[in-house]
């Protein structure tokens, strides 16, 4: 049993490089595939955590986050799409004001 | 057993931050795409051996099938070919960016050093297979009893959700 601390380490090590990515890239594209690696880091955590304590709430917990992040997906990426078909862009520099 | 899963642990962190370095450096969307693909995958792995078999195959399915095809549809209707400009429109950007991101990890590992975990206990009791195994029953249980109302709400997200972007599409095609 290799120890829950790994599975901790390696879960902040992938959140890590996803908020990397958040500052980095201005693609809002690559920007959304982030925020995916940021839930799926926490996810591991949760299940991780779950099996260190005998307790089947953290599989439930990530069921729940895989539902909502594909709701979050589908509104997000229809959202990209919308201001694609006005501006030609998916760069989040020149989508920065809140109007059409 | 740990021999094989200390060996299944390092190669499928090995591929999870390889495919989570991928999606930040590459320069194109759809190479980003496939890193995260990898990622899902190696990490769908890790609940395998954690015993959490649902949410592992929730995960290829709902993930790596269909938010990843809806990430590469995006992509292709939005163009690949175009190059994301560098220039700095904030100044020193990049500078602000780095020393962020540098106090990001110090305050991480700043908690992670200093921090109490006695939660976690330290030395791993045999685990109760019986307790921990997520499989569809075990996993549907505390789903439809404990947490019904959290399940229901979620239904009715997913709902708002398809709605939501099915409006978002429709109102622009009819105001251009």
């Amino acid at each position: 049993m290799v120890d829950p601390g790994w599975y901790m380490s390696l879960a902040a090590v992938l959140f890590t490089i996803g908020a990397l990515g958040m500052l980095l890239r201005r693609n809002a594209l690559v920007m959304f595939m982030c925020i995916e690696l940021m839930l799926n880091a926490v996810n591991l955590t949760l299940i991780s955590a779950g099996r260190a304590l005998n307790d089947l709430n953290g599989q439930v917990a990530v069921f729940f986050i895989l539902v909502v992040a594909a709701a979050e997906v589908v509104v997000g990426l229809a959202i990209i799409v919308a201001i694609f078909r006005r501006r030609t862009t998916a760069s989040v520099d020149d989508m920065s004001e809140l109007r059409g | 057993m740990t021999v094989a899963e200390a060996v299944l642990f390092v190669l499928m962190a090995a591929t999870a931050i390889a495919g989570a370095v991928t999606v930040v450096i590459a320069r194109n969307p759809v190479y980003s795409a496939m890193g995260l693909l990898g990622t899902l995958f190696s990490v769908a792995v890790l609940y395998v051996v954690h015993l959490a078999h649902l949410v592992a195959a929730v995960q290829v399915i709902v993930y790596a099938g269909a938010v990843m095809t809806l990430f590469l549809f995006v992509i292709m209707l939005i163009g690949v070919d175009k190059e994301e400009e560098t220039e700095e429109t904030l100044p020193n950007q990049r500078l602000l960016v780095g020393g962020l991101a540098g106090l990001i990890t110090i305050f991480a590992a700043a908690i992670t050093v200093s921090g109490n975990f006695d939660w976690l206990p330290a030395a791993i009791e045999p685990i109760d297979q019986a307790a921990t195994n997520g499989t569809v029953q075990a996993v549907a249980a505390p789903l439809f009893t404990d947490w019904v109302l959290a399940f229901e709400a979620t239904a009715l997200l997913l709902t708002i959700a398809a709605a939501g972007a099915v409006a978002l599409a429709h109102f622009r095609q009819r105001e251009t």
